[in-house]
């Protein structure tokens, strides 16, 4: 039996899901095994004991603090006093009563507007690498590795390239520009500057999810199209478009609840001033800043659910259809 | 056999995590009789300091091994934190925060349930100054290590370029300077710090300085309309906005660096910057490091007066106090009344010293010269020991931070709609709703 066990997830390992469900359901019904009565409840409680751990540490980590969050967001709780007051409804009534609150998810337009442009440049270079290309792997690496800096490094690096005769000015001058605008103090550039740095950040990560969609489109489609005489432009909208349309439907709910809590580079490189506040530094500083934990707890939930209906939304509006390239 | 094993150990691991989450939050407080303020310094005590650079030079093992001389039975360990103000607030709700500590951004009502009593505010009052930061209801809850007068400080040599003779002792005469700064020198007359914010919260240290108003705080706490000419915040905020508006302040204010800027400073590239007294010292080295001399770097006072009197306020900095969990209170005290008493601290670092008897640091006999005169602000009333920043807080208002002095130097530069009566007719709105709810 021990023996059985520990090679049951090597066997397994290596059959499709189908075939895994199926040879589950013929064990649970198969013929009685030795151990008894007491070792058969104890054998139906170990899998159970493996998910223990890890189902533990989620509720823990996330669903606690997260069920907190909802019980803070009905105080009137401060962040440190000891007694923490029940106020029902009000945080909620305030945060969608006072305008200076909502006003805020405009600047989460910018960094929406610029998300289109950042799944245009990732699928533009993920059909160009997925073909044959010189130096494909090098490419691939440099469009992917500014995803993997740190996000505080990435808001010094711009602040620099941004300051007055920093890095952008000195290229600009070299082109004849002689009066470049303040890229961070110019009110009606900032939210762009800010939204060009998240750009930079994250095609890579679209980049990526867009070239493993791509690549794991069937090989002989691209054949068959190149016999039919199909240019790349039409193989890329017959093919590779349609093929790859439920991970584009994915990167655009991110993109979605991502310009809305849009929190690390405007809160490293402006901290918020000059009109480039977001939802979420908002509610740092109303928790932090105004001690007012309560409503700040009411923000973050409301942003949550905010998130969760434009999800719901976006799954009615373009449901999850299967793919079919024949 | 070894499936049983395994089944116990995961319970076991079960097990101990689950005491330890009891134990982290259901610590007993051991509240022994005799475990007092008053009792026989001994024991293990933890201070929780946010001078990490006296921790890593030594001078914390210095005074500590002095402490030891006094109290040999008492076992000192230092615990440096950087981001102090944030993550003091954090520890605090837990009970294990250490022995000694500097009272973070609490209410004073809040002081009692994280802080053991000294013992009366009148009682401490012969001895020292600066008890209205830590006292509430007439209980001593903290005393302030060491405290910094509020000011400007500036470069004397980039001034005496500008041809400047006097120091400015009104808003006009002071926009003047900034503008013969502008003209004769290539200095930035005005450095706001804009995008580090706290800076420009320092100029608020001024309250009660420009109409010699010890009361001012508590004043602005009844004021339905404090950004009415004639009041001090108006003046203090009046200033920034004219001195931005003048185009008196550095370019883009978007990029400003606190680190840059004492270097600036200190070597003529920045001709003044509101901070309290405590800059002058770094600024001093700034100076001396980079070339320049510690002794360009002067200190004035806000520029405003009297009928020809310039005040200036004084405050303590961070109180020192003993956690009301501490397991050994006597020693935490005394190590207290060490640092306050008797370390140097303040005269290491340039500050006014706590003890009234004490004479002024070297660096602020300027205001002597000068002819400025000290003063400290009376505590706010009893009961009403929060009220101005519970106001502050209903009102979105931070008098204490930098998010509305971000949009007053915004409109001031023509970044945001909007100009100084219309932004300071919003402030009075907006306080004045929150004081008309708070104030009964």
């Amino acid at each position: 039996m021990q023996t059985s066990r520990t090679d049951h997830p090597t066997a397994t390992a290596a059959l499709t899901a189908s075939d895994r469900t199926r040879r589950f359901r013929g064990r649970g019904r198969g013929t009685g095994r030795p151990g008894g009565h007491s070792g058969s409840l104890l054998r139906r409680l170990t899998p159970w004991f493996f998910l223990a751990t890890g189902v533990g540490l989620l509720l823990l980590f996330t669903y606690w603090p997260a069920l907190n969050l909802g019980y803070y967001s009905f105080t009137d709780w401060d962040g440190i006093d000891q007694t923490k007051n029940l106020v029902g409804l009000q945080n909620y009534i305030d945060v969608f009563t006072d305008p200076s609150i909502f006003r805020v998810f405009f600047v989460s337009l910018y960094y929406f507007a610029a998300s289109f442009l950042q799944m245009a440049i990732a699928l533009y270079f993920a059909t160009i690498l997925s073909f044959r290309t010189r130096f494909s792997n090098l490419f691939r690496g440099i469009l992917f590795f500014p995803y993997l800096i740190n996000g505080v490094a990435i808001g010094f690096v711009f602040l620099y390239l941004f300051q007055p005769g920093g890095t952008l000015d000195t290229v600009l001058s070299w082109f004849g520009v002689g009066d470049p605008p303040q890229w961070l103090g110019d009110p009606s550039l900032v939210n762009w500057s800010l939204a060009g740095t998240s750009v930079w950040r994250y095609t890579g990560m679209n980049f990526v999810l867009f070239l493993g969609a791509i690549q794991s489109l069937p090989h002989e489609l691209y054949e068959a199209a190149d016999l039919d005489g199909a240019s790349r432009w039409q193989q890329f909208w017959a093919i590779i478009f349609p093929g790859i349309r439920r991970v584009v439907g994915l990167s655009f709910i991110l993109a979605i609840s991502g310009s809305l809590s849009v929190f690390e580079i405007p809160f490293i490189m402006t901290g918020g001033a000059n009109g480039s506040s977001t939802f979420v530094i908002e509610t740092i500083q109303t928790a932090f800043t105004f001690r007012q934990v309560g409503l700040a707890s009411a923000m973050a939930v409301v942003l949550l659910l905010i998130v969760l209906i434009v999800t719901w939304i976006q799954r009615k509006v373009f449901p999850d259809e299967k793919v079919d390239l024949t | 056999m070894a499936r049983r094993k395994a089944v116990l150990g995961l319970v076991g691991v079960a097990a101990v995590t689950a005491i330890g989450l009891t134990a982290c939050s259901g610590g007993s407080s051991a509240t022994s009789a005799d475990n007092t303020i008053d009792g026989t310094p001994s024991g293990d005590i933890k201070v929780v300091t946010w001078r990490t650079d006296l921790v890593q030079d030594g001078t914390y093992d210095k005074w500590i091994a002095e402490f030891n001389k006094k109290y040999p039975d008492v076992m000192v360990k230092v615990e440096g934190i950087t981001d102090y103000a944030n993550e003091m607030l954090t520890r605090m709700s837990t009970k294990n925060f250490g022995d000694v500590i500097g009272i973070p951004t609490i209410q004073p009502s809040q002081f009692s349930q994280f802080l053991e009593p000294l013992g009366k505010t009148s009682d401490f009052e012969s001895k020292y100054r600066f008890l209205s930061g830590a006292s509430y209801d007439g209980t001593q809850y903290g005393i302030a290590w060491g405290g910094n007068a509020n000011g400007i400080v500036y470069n004397k040599k980039v001034w005496q370029e500008a041809g400047i003779t006097t120091l400015p002792t009104s808003e006009d005469e002071w926009l003047a300077d900034l503008k013969k700064i502008k003209d004769n020198t290539d200095a930035t007359p005005l450095y706001t710090n804009y995008k580090d914010g706290w800076p420009l919260s320092q100029s608020f240290g001024n309250l009660g300085a420009i109409t010699h108003n010890p009361d001012a705080q508590t004043d602005m706490a009844h004021d339905k309309a404090p950004w009415t000419e004639g009041t001090d915040v108006y003046a203090i905020d009046s200033l920034l906005y004219d001195s931005v508006a003048g185009g008196f302040t550095e370019k883009d204010p978007l990029t400003t660096n606190w680190e840059q800027s004492k270097v600036d400073l200190g070597t003529g590239k920045i001709a003044a910057m509101t901070l309290g007294s405590w800059a002058i010292s770094q600024m001093q080295s700034a100076a001396a490091d980079n070339g320049a001399s510690a002794d360009d770097i002067g200190y004035m006072a806000f520029p405003a007066n009297v009928d020809g009197k310039q005040y200036a306020v004084i405050g303590g900095d961070y109180n020192l106090a003993v956690s009301k969990y501490s397991k050994s209170k006597a020693a935490a005290w005394a190590f207290i009344q060490f640092l306050v008493d008797e370390s140097g601290y303040t005269d290491d670092q340039g500050m006014i010293s706590t003890l009234k008897d004490a004479d002024l640091p070297k660096n602020l006999q300027d205001f002597e010269t000068a002819g400025v005169e000290l003063m400290e602000l009376t505590p706010a009333p009893e009961g009403q020991e929060s009220l101005l920043s519970d106001i502050a807080n209903d009102s979105k208002v931070d008098i204490n931070g930098q998010i509305y002095r971000q949009k007053l130097v915004d409109i001031a530069r023509g970044a945001a709609d909007g100009d100084k009566a219309s932004y300071f007719a919003e402030l009075n709105k907006a306080w004045g709703a929150s004081v008309e709810k708070l104030v009964k």
